[in-house]
């Protein structure tokens, strides 16, 4: 085989993977604005997706969609179709309890509740399930080492979460999202705020969570999308530009516009 | 999408561009080096087959050049699509370039030792092989700077006419050594000299293949054609020889 040959050769293997949430013909209105035209688009279940594009492409809308927070604001209109494993939910009449259980979301900036480390996380157990201390004790360590948080965290659970750096408390909030047990995780640039190494942490993490979870992560760092994701989608002025596996879309994308963006030449 | 051609950094225009100079540098150095040693061959001239031979570090000294803005393009850029193609391609062709002008060397230091025996008649035969060698290099070097795969794709194709010259003055040279057993020593020489300029044609085969890639993003994959068939090459002690 030539060097060409090799170069052009997959990184990873693609394996097959279910589709976990599928937007069709989606169209998003803030107070008239046409923020999202026609996004149709296939999450793998289990993979990491990621999706970038400028400031105001949309990106950080479409994850929103994703867990209907849109809904909170009003004036606020989605049209088309977001099945989550087949379901629409943007049909009013899906449970948002149901959603909310099923996506978790974590944000750019960590936010942690102004209480006990436990607590943060014990909080949202509680509004959903009834747990024994033993329990809930087991569910907090879980959730804490499923986030690397639990060596750095467990001899200070008592302690105040605000004492926590900025890396550990957006590692705190990835345990507060995933201690519920979710099947999807959004990230809205969840290490923008954060220095490299506290950024590293958080995209080794993603690694791992990406065997139990569905994650989407909307980033403005290409080279965040291109060491984390498997899936990346790019945006511009609310339409999916392209979409398509990470590596085909760093190496040699199909559409001219995606190349002018990761090669730095959008102007 | 306002989009441009330049990058919105400019000074990442200006390394680009930087490595494409050198190695348009280094291959106009390597097929000055082919046209010296042929030249020196025909002369006869041990002194300037010498400079040549000294010629050849300042290609060496290029490639070094490449590799380090290539590092450092990989480290401060991290280049993405094309441009990440453009980089993995400069240090390969680069790598190409440098063993082109150490075969140009070799058969200039070959002359030398050819110039201690009497002029056999097959080495006239050696400047034909080196004027194809020189054409699929200098056509490659366009393909190259003018990111153009269909013409790659020709030098790619026309090496086969290069070994095809290479296999038949190697015929020749078997009888030549046959016939007389003095001429094994010039022979011999003038046979090392005709591999490496079939060596230069493989390297600008590769040449053909990674602007192939460069400009396509997908790989050259067909099997190429081979017109080097000295490796199974005999011939019949019994049959004359044909001039």
């Amino acid at each position: 085989m030539t060097d060409a040959a090799v170069l052009s050769q997959p990184l990873a293997p693609a394996t097959v993977s279910a589709t976990k949430i599928v937007a069709r013909g989606l169209d998003f209105f803030y107070q008239g604005y046409h923020a999202l035209k026609n996004v149709n688009m296939d999450v793998p279940e289990r993979r990491v997706t990621a999706i970038i594009g400028p400031s105001g492409c949309g990106k950080s809308t479409l994850l929103r969609i994703f867990n209907r927070i849109y809904a909170i604001y009003p004036k606020l209109e989605a049209r088309g179709e977001v099945l989550l494993d087949g379901e629409n939910i943007l049909d009013a009449r899906y449970p948002l309890n149901r959603l909310r259980s099923k996506v978790g979301m974590v944000f750019q900036k960590p936010v942690p509740f102004p209480m006990s480390i436990f607590e943060n996380i014990a909080y949202g157990i509680r509004h959903h399930e009834r747990l024994s201390k033993s329990e809930m004790d087991m569910r907090v360590e879980l959730a804490l080492r499923q986030a690397a948080l639990w060596d750095e965290a467990k001899d200070k659970l008592k302690q105040s979460a605000l004492g926590l750096s900025g890396g550990q408390q957006q590692r705190l909030c990835i345990a507060r999202a995933i201690a519920l047990k979710p099947e999807v995780l959004l990230l809205d640039e969840p290490t923008s705020s954060l220095d490299p190494i506290a950024t590293g942490r958080i995209e080794q993490l993603i690694e791992e969570l990406k065997r139990d979870f569905t994650i989407v992560i909307v980033t403005h760092n290409m080279q965040q999308a291109a060491r984390v994701s498997d899936k990346t989608a790019f945006m511009y002025m609310g339409e999916l530009i392209e979409f398509g596996d990470t590596e085909k879309i760093f190496t040699k994308p199909d559409k001219k516009q995606t190349e002018d963006y990761i090669t730095g030449r959008f102007g | 999408m306002p989009t441009s051609n330049e990058h919105i950094l400019r000074s990442y225009d200006d390394e680009l561009s930087r490595l494409k100079g050198e190695l348009a540098r280094m291959g106009q150095i390597a097929v000055a080096q082919i046209e010296g040693a042929m030249d020196v061959l025909e002369r006869r001239d041990s002194r300037a087959a010498e400079r040549v031979i000294l010629n050849d570090e300042a290609i060496d000294q290029l490639e070094a050049s490449v590799s380090h803005d290539v590092l450092l393009l990989l480290a401060r850029r991290q280049p993405m699509a094309r441009d990440l193609r453009e980089v993995m391609a400069a240090l390969r062709i680069a790598a190409d370039i440098e063993r082109i002008g150490d075969y140009a060397a070799n058969v200039a230091k070959r002359t030398i030792a050819l110039n201690l025996s009497a002029p056999i008649p097959p080495a006239a035969n050696l400047p034909t092989l080196a004027e194809t060698a020189i054409d699929l290099v200098r056509d490659v070097l366009i393909a190259y700077r003018e990111s153009d795969p269909d013409l790659a794709r020709l030098v790619w194709e026309r090496d086969v006419e290069l070994d095809a010259l290479y296999t038949s003055l190697f015929r020749e040279l078997l009888t030549y050594m046959m016939e007389d057993s003095r001429n094994i020593t010039p022979a011999t020489h003038v046979l090392f000299m005709a591999k490496n300029i079939e060596r230069i044609g493989d390297h600008a085969t590769n040449i053909a293949e990674n602007v192939w890639f460069l400009a396509t993003g997908t790989p050259l994959e067909e099997p190429r054609k081979k017109g080097d068939l000295t490796a199974t090459g005999a011939v019949d002690p019994e049959r004359p020889r044909k001039d």
